[in-house]
C-alpha cells in the first residue's frame, strides 16, 4: 500500500502557527534580551492571521491524516474564538510582564504554542489526536502558570496544576484504553458507526468514558474535578490567569463537545446523567462558593466554574440547540472575561498591583469609566438583560426546556440568583463604598483598546445579536450532519 | 413615524448628552439637570402624541413597529400599545419629568450619575409597557433593575445598601421563574410573539406551572403579601424621586403583567387560581393596613398602604368582569399617581429636617399651609374621597368584586375604613396638631419649583376622579377583548374537556 500524502490544506492554520511558532524562538534567541515586545507584536499576528487563515476554510466537513483531523464549521467557530481569546491575552500580558520582571520572550510564545495546542484539541477526530493536543496545550499551561519563578505564588500554582493536570491526563488516558479495549478503535468516526449500528455499548465503553470524561471535566474545571482552579488562578500571575480563564476553557468545552456528541452521540442517554449531575454542582458551587471570596481573582475562579456549568446545560441537553447555546455562550463569556480581566489587571495603586474587591472601594468616583465597564461586565455576569450574558443564559436554558430538563432550567436560574449576589457585591463595593486611594491611570493603549472594545460588546450585544447567533447555529448543525 | 420607539429611547440620547459634558463639577451638574428636565419633557410631549393616536373603539394593539431582531429564533423587535398599556406609558412619562424637578436640589453629589440612571430607566419603563414580543418585554422589565439598584444604593438612606440588595434579588428572584416559563412557552409556540402565544393554547397542567412561574415574578414585583416585604425597605431607602418612580411605576409593571400575561395566555390556570389571588389579596389589605398603622416612619407607613392598594388591584383584575378589571387598571393609575405625590410630600419635609420620623413633626399647617394643603389633599385621595381619583378606582373594584365574590368585596371594604384611620392620623400627626418644636418654626413652605411638581399632580387627580370616563374610555374596549379571550378560551377548554369525557 502506498502511503499517501495526507491533505495539509485543512490544517493550515495549525501548520501555519507551527511555523510562526519556531521562527519567533529563533527570532528571539538571536534577538536575545529586550526582544519580547517584537515577538509579543508578532505573535498576535501570527494568531490573528491563523484566525483568518481559519475563516477563509469554506463549508462542509473535511477529514484528513487518515481520521486523525477534522475540519467543519463547528472548528472554525470555536478556533477564531479561541485564537482571538489568546491574542487578546498576550496583549493584556504585554505591560504586566515588562513592569513586573518576567520579561522574558518566551512568554507570549508560550501562550502561542498552548494555543496550537488548543486548535488541535478542537479538530481532534480520534482520541490520539485528542491528547496529543491536549497535552500540548497542557505542558505549555503549565510552564506559564510557574513562569514568574521567583514567586512562591506563581510556582505554587504551576506545580499544583502539573501535579493535578498529570492526574486527570492518566484518567483520560485509562479511559482511551479502556474505549480502544471495548470498541477496538481509537477512530471518533468509527465508534459512531459502532454505537450507530445499535448494539448496546458495553460496560467496558461506558467506563471508559466515564473516565475520558473526568479527564476533560478537569480541564473545563467541572465540579467535581475543580480542586485546582481557585489556588491556580489566584497563585498564577494575573496575565496568565487572563488567558487560562477563557482561551483553554473554549478549547477543552469544544473538545468535550465534540467527542460527546460525534463518538459517543449515541449514547447520550448513557453521559447525559453525569454531565446534568456536573452542570448542576458545577452551577451551585460556583455560586456559593464565590460569595466569601475576597480575592478578586478567587472570586473569578468560581465565578468560571459556575459559567462552565451553565455551558454544560446546553451540553446535556445533546441537541443541536443545547450544542448551539454552548458555542453562544463561550462566544460571550469570552468577552466578558477577557473584559474582566482587563480591569483587574488595571488594578494598580502607585505601580503595585493588587488583587482584593476591597481595593475595589469607590472607583466609581476615582476612576468612573473603569468602574462603568466592571459593572457592566458583572451585571452581564449575572445574566441581567440587556447585557451579553443574559443572552448566554438564554440560549442554554433554552435548549434545557426544550430538551424537557426542566428540573436543570429551574436550579440554574434559582443558582445565578445567588451567584448574581456576588456579582452585585462588587457593584456595591465600587459605586456606594467611600473611595479607598483609587488605580493609576491606564496608560496602556492596548488594554484601554481592549477594555473599550469589550465592554460594548458586552452592553450592545443585543442590537445586533443576529449574526453571531446565526453563526453558532450553523457551527452546531455542522456538528450534527457528521 | 414610529412614535413608540422614539418615545422609548428618546431618554437614552438624553443620558448621552448628559455624558458628553465636560466642565467644571458644578457646571456638569447644572447642564445634566436641565438636559434631563427638558428630555423628559419632551418625551412627555411626545407620548401625548400616543394618546391622540389612539384609537380607543379599537381593542388590538395600534402604532404597531415590527422588525427583524434575531430571525433564526423568531423574535422579533415587536412594539405596540392597546388600551390596557397606553395610559401606563403616559403615567411614565408624566412622572419622570417631575421626579427629575423634585431631585433638583435634594441630590447634590454625583447628579450626572443620576440624571443618567433615571434617564435610562424610563427607558426602560417605557419600552416594557410598550413591547410585543416576549424576550423584548423582558429585557426591558429586568433591566429596571439595574439603574433602580444604583438609585437606591447609591443616593439612598442608611440601609441604602441591604435594600438595594434585597430589591435586586427579591425581584430577580420572581423574574428567572417567569424566564423558564417564556422559554417554555416559546418552545410551544415557536415564537415569543405576544398576540400569537395569547392565541395559543397550552394544556391545563402546562398552564398551572407556566401561571405559578409568572405569577412568582409579577406577584413579587406588585407586590403581594407575603412577598411584599422588600418594598417597605426599598421605598424608605431610596431617594425620594426612586420611591416615587417604585411605587408609580414599577409597581404597576407586576399588574400589567397579569393583565398581559396570566389572564388571557393561561385561562384555565387563571381560573384555578382566582381564589388564591383573592385570598392573598384580602389579607394584603387587611393585613398591611394594620401594620401600616403602627409605623413610625413616614415612607414606611405610605409604602405599606402601597401594598393595601395594590392588594385593590389584584382583586379587581381577578374579579374578570368589566367593572373589576378597568377599576383594577384605573387604581393602578391613580395609584401612581397619589402614591407618588404623597412620597413627594414625605420628600419635601425630608429635604428640610432630614428625618422621616413621625413623631419629629406636627403642626406643619401653621408655618406651612401651602404644604398642608397639598398633603391633606393627596391624603384624601388616597383614602378614595369622591372626586379625586382614588375613589374611581376603588368604587368599580369593589363593584367588580361584588358581583363575583360578596365575601371578598365585603372583607376589602373594611381595608377602606383601616385605610382612611392610618391615612388620616398620619395627616393629623404631620400636619395638624401645636406647633411646638423650634426646629418645626424655622421650616419654610413650599418654594415655586415645589409647587410646580405638585399642581398637574392635583389637576390630575380632580380630571381622574371629576371625569374619569376620559380614561375608561380608553381601557374599555381592550379590556372587554380580554374578557371575551378569557371566557372564549376557557368555553373551548371547557367543551374540549366534555368531548373527551365521553
Amino acid at each position: 500500500m502506498i502511503a499517501q500524502f495526507p491533505d495539509l490544506w485543512p490544517a493550515l492554520p495549525e501548520i501555519f502557527l507551527a511555523c510562526a511558532g519556531m521562527a519567533l524562538l529563533m527570532l528571539g534567541v538571536f534577538r536575545g534580551e529586550g526582544s519580547t515586545r517584537l515577538v509579543a507584536y508578532l505573535t498576535v499576528g501570527a494568531l490573528l492571521f491563523a484566525a483568518f487563515l481559519s475563516l477563509g476554510y469554506g463549508s462542509g466537513r473535511v477529514v484528513t491524516f487518515n481520521g486523525l483531523f477534522v475540519m467543519d464549521a463547528f472548528g472554525v467557530f470555536m478556533k477564531v474564538l479561541v485564537l482571538v481569546a489568546s491574542s487578546l491575552a498576550v496583549i493584556m500580558s504585554l505591560g504586566y510582564i515588562e513592569r513586573e520582571e518576567m520579561n522574558r520572550f518566551e512568554f507570549p510564545i508560550l501562550m502561542l504554542f498552548a494555543t496550537l495546542g488548543m486548535l488541535m484539541m478542537i479538530s481532534a477526530n480520534d482520541l490520539i489526536s485528542l491528547y496529543v493536543g491536549l497535552e500540548t496545550q497542557s505542558l505549555s499551561l503549565y510552564v506559564i502558570a510557574a513562569f514568574r519563578r521567583d514567586s512562591t505564588g506563581s510556582s505554587e500554582a504551576g506545580l499544583k496544576y502539573f501535579v493535578l493536570g498529570a492526574l486527570s491526563s492518566c484518567l483520560l488516558l485509562y479511559g482511551s484504553s479502556l474505549v480502544y479495549g471495548f470498541a477496538g478503535t481509537t477512530a471518533f468516526d468509527k465508534i459512531a458507526t459502532l454505537l450507530a449500528s445499535g448494539t448496546h455499548p458495553s460496560v467496558g465503553l461506558i467506563i471508559g468514558l466515564v473516565f475520558v470524561a473526568a479527564g476533560l471535566a478537569f480541564k473545563i474545571s467541572a465540579v467535581p474535578f475543580h480542586m485546582w482552579t481557585p489556588d491556580v488562578y489566584q497563585g498564577a500571575p494575573t496575565p496568565v490567569t487572563a488567558f487560562f480563564a477563557v482561551a483553554p476553557k473554549i478549547a477543552a468545552i469544544a473538545l468535550f463537545t465534540r467527542l460527546l456528541i460525534e463518538p459517543f452521540g449515541h449514547m447520550a442517554h448513557s453521559w447525559q446523567q453525569i454531565i446534568i449531575a456536573s452542570s448542576i454542582l458545577s452551577m451551585a458551587l460556583g455560586s456559593f462558593a464565590a460569595i466569601v471570596q475576597t480575592n478578586i481573582k478567587r472570586l473569578m475562579a468560581y465565578s468560571s466554574i459556575g459559567h462552565i456549568g451553565y455551558a454544560l446545560v446546553g451540553l446535556a441537553a445533546g441537541t443541536q440547540e443545547g450544542v448551539r447555546g454552548v458555542l453562544i455562550y463561550m462566544a460571550i463569556y469570552l468577552f466578558m472575561n477577557v473584559g474582566t480581566f482587563a480591569v483587574i489587571l488595571c488594578m494598580k495603586q502607585k505601580g503595585r498591583m493588587v488583587e482584593d474587591i476591597k481595593d475595589l472601594s469607590g472607583l466609581a468616583r476615582t476612576n468612573p469609566l473603569l468602574a462603568a465597564a466592571m459593572a457592566i461586565f458583572m451585571f452581564s455576569m449575572a445574566g441581567i438583560p440587556p447585557m451579553a450574558g443574559f443572552f448566554s443564559k438564554l440560549y442554554v436554558f433554552l435548549a434545557a426546556v426544550q430538551a424537557g430538563l426542566y428540573v436543570t432550567a429551574v436550579i440554574g436560574v434559582l443558582t445565578s440568583v445567588v451567584g448574581a449576589y456576588y456579582y452585585l457585591r462588587i457593584i456595591k463595593v465600587m459605586y456606594f463604598d467611600e473611595p479607598a486611594g483609587g488605580f493609576d491611570k491606564v496608560t496602556d493603549d492596548g488594554m484601554a483598546a481592549i477594555l473599550v472594545g469589550t465592554t460594548a460588546f458586552t452592553l450592545l450585544f443585543f442590537v445586533v445579536p443576529a449574526p453571531i447567533l446565526n453563526y453558532a447555529a450553523t457551527a452546531a448543525a455542522a456538528l450534527f450532519a457528521g | 413615524m414610529p412614535i413608540l420607539s422614539i418615545t422609548t429611547f428618546l431618554p437614552l440620547v438624553g443620558a448621552l448628552f448628559i455624558l458628553i459634558q465636560r466642565g467644571s463639577p458644578e457646571a456638569v451638574a447644572n447642564q445634566a439637570r436641565k438636559i434631563a428636565l427638558i428630555t423628559t419633557l419632551i418625551n412627555f410631549v411626545l407620548s401625548l402624541f400616543i394618546w391622540f393616536n389612539f384609537d380607543p373603539a379599537d381593542p388590538g394593539y395600534q402604532m404597531v413597529e415590527k422588525a427583524e431582531w434575531i430571525p433564526a429564533f423568531k423574535v422579533n423587535y415587536h412594539m405596540g400599545v392597546d388600551g390596557i398599556s397606553m395610559l401606563f406609558v403616559i403615567l411614565s412619562t408624566f412622572l419622570t419629568p417631575l421626579c427629575i424637578l423634585a431631585s433638583w436640589e435634594s441630590i447634590q453629589t454625583r447628579v450626572k450619575e443620576y440624571m443618567v440612571a433615571f434617564l435610562v430607566l424610563e427607558t426602560l419603563m417605557v419600552g416594557m409597557f410598550c413591547a410585543l414580543d416576549f424576550v423584548l418585554f423582558y429585557m426591558f422589565f429586568e433591566g429596571v433593575l439595574i439603574p433602580m439598584f444604583l438609585i437606591i444604593g447609591v443616593w439612598g438612606g442608611q440601609r441604602r445598601v441591604y435594600a438595594a440588595f434585597k430589591f435586586f434579588l427579591y425581584t430577580l428572584l420572581g423574574s428567572v421563574l417567569m424566564l423558564i416559563a417564556i422559554l417554555a412557552m416559546w418552545f410551544v409556540a415557536g415564537t415569543t410573539d405576544i398576540p400569537t402565544i395569547t392565541a395559543t393554547h397550552f394544556d391545563r397542567t402546562m398552564q398551572i406551572w407556566l401561571w405559578l412561574a409568572c405569577f412568582a415574578s409579577f406577584a413579587v414585583k406588585v407586590p403581594m403579601w407575603p412577598v411584599h416585604t422588600w418594598l417597605p425597605d426599598a421605598h424608605v431607602e431610596a431617594p425620594t424621586a426612586g420611591s416615587v418612580i417604585l411605587a408609580g411605576v414599577l409597581l404597576k409593571m407586576g399588574g400589567y403583567g397579569f393583565l398581559r400575561f396570566n389572564i388571557p395566555m393561561l385561562p384555565e390556570a387563571t381560573e384555578f387560581f382566582a381564589p388564591l389571588v383573592y385570598t392573598l389579596s384580602v389579607v394584603a389589605v387587611i393585613y398591611t393596613s394594620l401594620v401600616a398603622l403602627a409605623q413610625e416612619d413616614m415612607k414606611k407607613l405610605i409604602a405599606y398602604s402601597s401594598v393595601a392598594h395594590m392588594g385593590f388591584v389584584t382583586i379587581g383584575m381577578f374579579t374578570l368582569n368589566p367593572q373589576g378589571v378597568e377599576g383594577s387598571i384605573f387604581q393602578m393609575l391613580s395609584h401612581g399617581i397619589v402614591s407618588g405625590a404623597l412620597f413627594l410630600c414625605v420628600g419635601v419635609v425630608y429635604d428640610r429636617l432630614h428625618t422621616r420620623e413621625i413623631a419629629r413633626y406636627g403642626g406643619l399647617v401653621h408655618n406651612m399651609p401651602k404644604y398642608a394643603i397639598v398633603f391633606g389633599f393627596m391624603t384624601m385621595a388616597s383614602v378614595g374621597l369622591p372626586g379625586t381619583s382614588g375613589f374611581v378606582g376603588e368604587f368599580l373594584v369593589l363593584m367588580g368584586a361584588f358581583q363575583d365574590n360578596t365575601w371578598v368585596a365585603a372583607l376589602a371594604a373594611t381595608g377602606l375604613i383601616l385605610g382612611a384611620a392610618y391615612a388620616l392620623w398620619l395627616l393629623r400627626r404631620i400636619v395638624f396638631g401645636k406647633l411646638v418644636k423650634p426646629d418645626l418654626k424655622a421650616m419654610y413652605d413650599m418654594n415655586a419649583r415645589e409647587i410646580a411638581v405638585f399642581v398637574p399632580l392635583i389637576i390630575v387627580v380632580l380630571w381622574m376622579g371629576i371625569y374619569p370616563s376620559s380614561f375608561l374610555k380608553i381601557t374599555s374596549a381592550s379590556v372587554d377583548n380580554l374578557i371575551k379571550t378569557y371566557e372564549t378560551k376557557l368555553a373551548a377548554s371547557a367543551s374540549g374537556v366534555t368531548v373527551a369525557a365521553r
